[in-house]
């Protein structure tokens, strides 16, 4: 079985083998006013086999997906689709998928207030003459739910479940529409490790089932887990399809670095970029000190955050490693001018002086920031433009005779726009039109601009490409050796061994460990995550 | 979507320059990001345009413009305040019900208590503002929908405006109270044709437009910014100043400029340039953007909504004052559907039902659009029904239209 499809199966229409692709685009091209998104894109995909499509942020994905699932209809792009052996021209999303293609998109479509049957059979409800059949929709519900392994009632409300389980309704909402062909986009972003590991079998026994499947993904590690091969795109041009693996069941030969190399079209060297030390002004010093401090559920009666204790030096990044629901989030909100839950004791020092941050303008005017890990709920004003964005923080420092002076506010967003290498045609571009790693770029400029002492990061990468994290980590060493006292909050073990210099485990709301950098290993800092605590029932 | 990729650390910079554009490609960008505001502009003139020859020149003469901006400048005062509401992320339904409230204790005061009217006025707008903080509270700190805070507030204010006025009328004004709504300001000098304050005023209009326009330009240029070419920026400049100078000249063929439209000029200038350039405008935007983000960054959500309905309050009894001096008297009914007009104005000038869009000209642009349909309509002979059903038709058009060219906008 050969990896690169469309070299040895373009003149292979008619007898189609078992290696004809079921999925073939050739020399697609999509441009924008003023902008080429796609250049050319060659994809195919054989029956029965998972593809893998990375690249960076930007590289064309999301548009080369589109394309194929008719939200940019047919006509809007240059270029062939052919599926199942014939050419296709999807006119709308309703066309392709009653081809059997089907895409799930990183943010869920589904309606929570519904229930989990419903959202199934939305738009595609089981009825007789307008009048719905609920059994057979219940029954149908229930026979799809075994198949993507989800032991819920289909009369449950899916606001009650969490994001894994919504992503397993989205995929068996999939499956009631005859799916041939599953695009997954980002499918793990928002899970946790055994919901990914759940998700990601299913994918496997989806394939079993003669289902073949298109998962877009910035986690190369699970690219190499499930994957049989990986198309690269960059620039809006797909630059090489590479076998992950000779046969479904062998372990993976394409290694991460060699994938990295085709995305960002070199190799990377290291990941993480050098640090220097802050040798100024009070080197060496606490820069930024929590003691003590408790939170309470805002709604239930119990500590999400139970007495943590911590401390950052100047110049120095500290990391907090813990598993969903550790309290590490709930921490920093609510240090951060109780933005999450209820405060119930604990204090706070900037530079050794105690200051109070009851509320989010009095942390900020104390000098913390904090950088949230959901940009789009959080962090961005998606309407608006990315110089107003950046400037958000600092306003009443941008004023003339009380009025925001509107050319500063545009010279110190074309400023960052080159410092952070913000991809943007202007800074007058809404932030809704960026990829989600200049995205990050403008909140971290934002918050930059603002002027801290404190920089506290959630989840700072999320989500982006490895490009655009190598570029997010070097600001924030940078940040650091100017003397400013970092807490980086990362799920991701790797890049906290890679940037900080201590790192704190926290577990069921409690620190339960701290380890040096040379110390830490992946090992250990799992270990003290998931350490039990008692669970703490306060009122 | 950004088309190129990520630049890798060591990758060279991008070659292409901010600010060096052809002068096609602005203008086709300034079409384009401003669609909504010019393309309402130009309804706007076609609408006059329509109306003008439909009326054989009726609907321009100097004496109907004049009557034209004395009859919708309380509905273009609410506009505005309206416009800020929705920009703020909610609605305000109570403003046609407070119209007649603060009508109906000016009245009172003045006719029954017999004070004068200036302070009768300056109470009124107090009045107004404590009714809107009365409601911004319920919404900003208790967090009730402002649309029900505001349906209440419908019922109520126009339940205590029957209580006050006894369901009776109250009237006549003072003089000088009408004047608010039905003066001029007074002749000056020498007799010429035209009306010498309103040139005089029309002339220091022109100056200190192309002193504003000038001072931006040369500050843009001075920042490396993007500019108009030269020739585009004096037509612009042009076509502005013309206008002003005709619509210097209609009125001051008439009486003059009305004590209203100054009024109005004052609050669009100053609230537009709250909107645009203060801090407290800018955290109003923000806040309709994304209300979390907004919080996350520092801003006041809670105040900054509060203080936006008590604008909207004060707001409200202006207009109220206005109406009431245009009638001469404060009616139970007064303001009756008033806050209808104004969301449809907000509407129609560009703003969006989910907040964080919209502009205080776009409020009075689509103000005007109501306003000179409801005149024009009226000086060829159609009856209140049809005019109705025109209006509504516009209102669905304009936001249909918005919402069309969004969607093209993003599947192409």
């Amino acid at each position: 079985m050969t990896a690169t499809g469309s070299d040895e199966t373009t003149g292979d229409v008619s007898g189609r083998s078992e290696t004809a692709p079921v999925l073939e685009m050739r020399g697609i091209t999509k441009t924008f006013p003023g902008v080429t998104a796609l250049a050319g894109v060659d994809l195919a995909v054989r029956p029965r086999e998972i593809h893998a499509v990375c690249g960076e942020n930007g590289a064309g994905k999301s548009t080369l997906m589109k394309v194929l699932s008719g939200v940019h209809p047919h006509g809007s792009y240059d270029g062939e689709i052919e599926f199942r052996g014939g050419p296709v021209a999807f006119r709308g999303i309703a066309e392709s998928e009653r081809r059997g293609i089907v895409i799930i998109h990183q943010e869920l479509a589904l309606v929570p207030e519904l229930s989990i049957a419903e959202n199934i059979f939305l738009g595609n409800e089981r009825s007789t003459r307008g009048i719905i059949n609920w059994g057979g929709t219940l029954h149908a519900a229930a026979r799809l739910l075994g198949r993507v392994g989800l032991p819920d009632n289909p009369r449950t409300r899916v606001a009650e479940l969490g994001v894994g389980k919504q992503q397993l309704v989205e995929i068996a909402k999939a499956l009631s529409k005859d799916v041939e062909l599953l695009i997954l986009d980002e499918p793990t972003a928002a899970l946790n490790d055994e919901d990914s590991r759940n998700l990601l079998q299913l994918i496997l026994d989806l394939r079993e089932q003669g289902i073949a499947c298109i998962v877009i993904s910035h986690k190369l590690e699970e690219i190499r887990r499930i994957a049989d091969s990986v198309t690269i795109l960059r620039d809006g041009r797909s630059v090489e399809t590479l076998p992950v693996r000779d046969t479904p069941d062998a372990e993976p030969e394409l290694s991460e670095e060699r994938i990295i190399r085709g995305m960002v079209g070199r190799d990377l060297g290291s990941r993480f970029p050098e640090r220097r030390p802050y040798r100024g002004d009070g080197a060496g010093e606490v820069g930024f000190e929590v003691s003590g401090w408790t939170v309470r559920h805002p709604t239930e009666p119990r500590m999400v955050v139970d007495d943590v204790s911590l401390t950052v030096h100047r110049g120095e990044i500290v990391g907090i490693a813990g598993l969903m629901g550790a309290g590490r989030t709930e921490l920093a909100m609510n240090v951060f001018g109780r933005s999450y839950g209820v405060y119930e004791s604990g204090s706070v020092a900037v530079h050794g002086n105690p200051v109070r941050t009851r509320s989010v303008p009095e942390a900020i005017s104390h000098g913390i920031a904090y950088v949230t890990e959901d940009r789009k709920t959080f962090g961005l004003n998606l309407i608006d433009t990315v110089h107003r964005n950046i400037s958000l923080t600092s306003l009443p420092g941008m004023t003339r005779r009380g009025a925001v002076d509107e050319h500063r506010e545009q010279q110190v967003a074309e400023r960052y726009r080159e410092s952070m290498n913000i991809k943007t045609p202007t800074v007058f571009e809404p932030v809704e039109r960026l990829s989600g790693g200049n995205q990050q770029k403008v909140v971290l400029s934002k918050w930059i601009h603002a002027g801290p002492d404190v920089l506290i990061l959630d989840e700072p990468t999320r989500g982006i490409d490895v490009g655009s994290k190598f570029e997010i980590y070097t600001v924030i060493a940078r940040l650091a050796a100017e003397g400013k006292a970092v807490l980086f909050i990362s799920s991701e073990l790797p890049e906290l061994l890679g940037m900080c210099d201590r790192i704190y485990t926290m577990s069921a709301g409690r620190l339960t460990g701290e380890v040096g950098r040379e110390d830490a290993t992946q090992e250990s800092l799992m270990r003290y995550m998931t350490m039990d605590t008692e669970p703490k029932v306060r009122t | 979507m950004t088309t190129t990729q990520d630049r890798t650390p060591d990758a060279p910079a991008p070659d292409h320059l901010p600010g060096q554009q052809p002068t096609g490609a602005i203008l086709l960008d300034l079409a384009r990001n401003n669609v909504r505001q010019y393309g309402m502009l130009i309804a706007l003139a076609l609408i006059v345009l329509l109306f003008q020859i439909w009326t054989d020149g009726t609907l321009l003469l100097p004496s109907n413009v004049s009557n034209l901006v004395q009859q919708n400048s309380y509905i273009l005062i609410l506009a505005v305040g309206m416009m800020m509401v929705i920009v703020a992320g909610h609605i305000d339904l109570s403003v046609g019900s407070l119209v007649a409230f603060v009508g109906a204790i000016a009245a009172v005061m003045m006719v029954d208590y017999n004070l004068p009217w200036v302070v009768a006025l300056v109470l009124s707008l107090v009045v107004g503002a404590v009714a809107g903080a009365w409601q911004g509270f319920w919404i900003a700190y208790v967090g009730i929908p402002s649309f029900i805070v505001t349906l209440a507030g419908m019922l109520l204010f126009r339940g205590a405006t029957q209580i006050v006025l006894e369901g009776q009328s109250v009237a006549p004004f003072p003089q000088g109270f009408q004047q608010i709504a039905q003066g001029f300001i007074p002749e000056m000098g020498p007799y010429t044709q035209y009306h010498n304050p309103t040139l005089v005023l029309g002339l220091l209009a022109v100056v200190a437009l192309l002193v504003q326009q000038i001072r931006d330009r040369r500050r843009q240029a001075a920042h490396d910014l993007t500019v108009l070419p030269l020739t585009l920026f004096v037509a612009k400049c042009a076509a502005m100043a013309a206008a002003v100078v005709v619509i210097t000249l209609t009125l001051a063929s008439y009486h003059g400029v009305p004590v209203v439209l100054l009024i109005l000029c004052g609050l669009v200038l100053l609230l537009g340039y709250v909107m645009r350039n203060a801090v407290i405008g800018r955290h109003i935007y923000a806040l309709g953007g994304n209300r979390e983000a907004a919080k996350l960054s520092g801003v006041r959500d809670k105040r900054v909504t509060f203080l936006v309905f008590v604008n909207m309050g004060a707001l409200a009894a202006l207009a109220g004052c206005v109406y009431a001096a245009r009638l001469n008297a404060a009616t139970p009914q007064a303001g009756l559907m008033f806050e209808l007009e104004a969301i449809a104005a907000a509407f129609i000038g560009g703003a969006s039902m989910r907040g964080g869009v919209g502009t205080v000209v776009g409020a009075v642009i689509g103000g005007l659009v109501l306003g000179v349909l409801n005149n024009g309509m009226s000086l060829v002979g159609i009856g209140t029904d049809v005019q109705q059903v025109i209006k509504g038709l516009v209102l669905l058009a304009a936001v249909g239209f918005d919402v069309w060219n969004k969607r093209r906008a993003t599947t192409t």
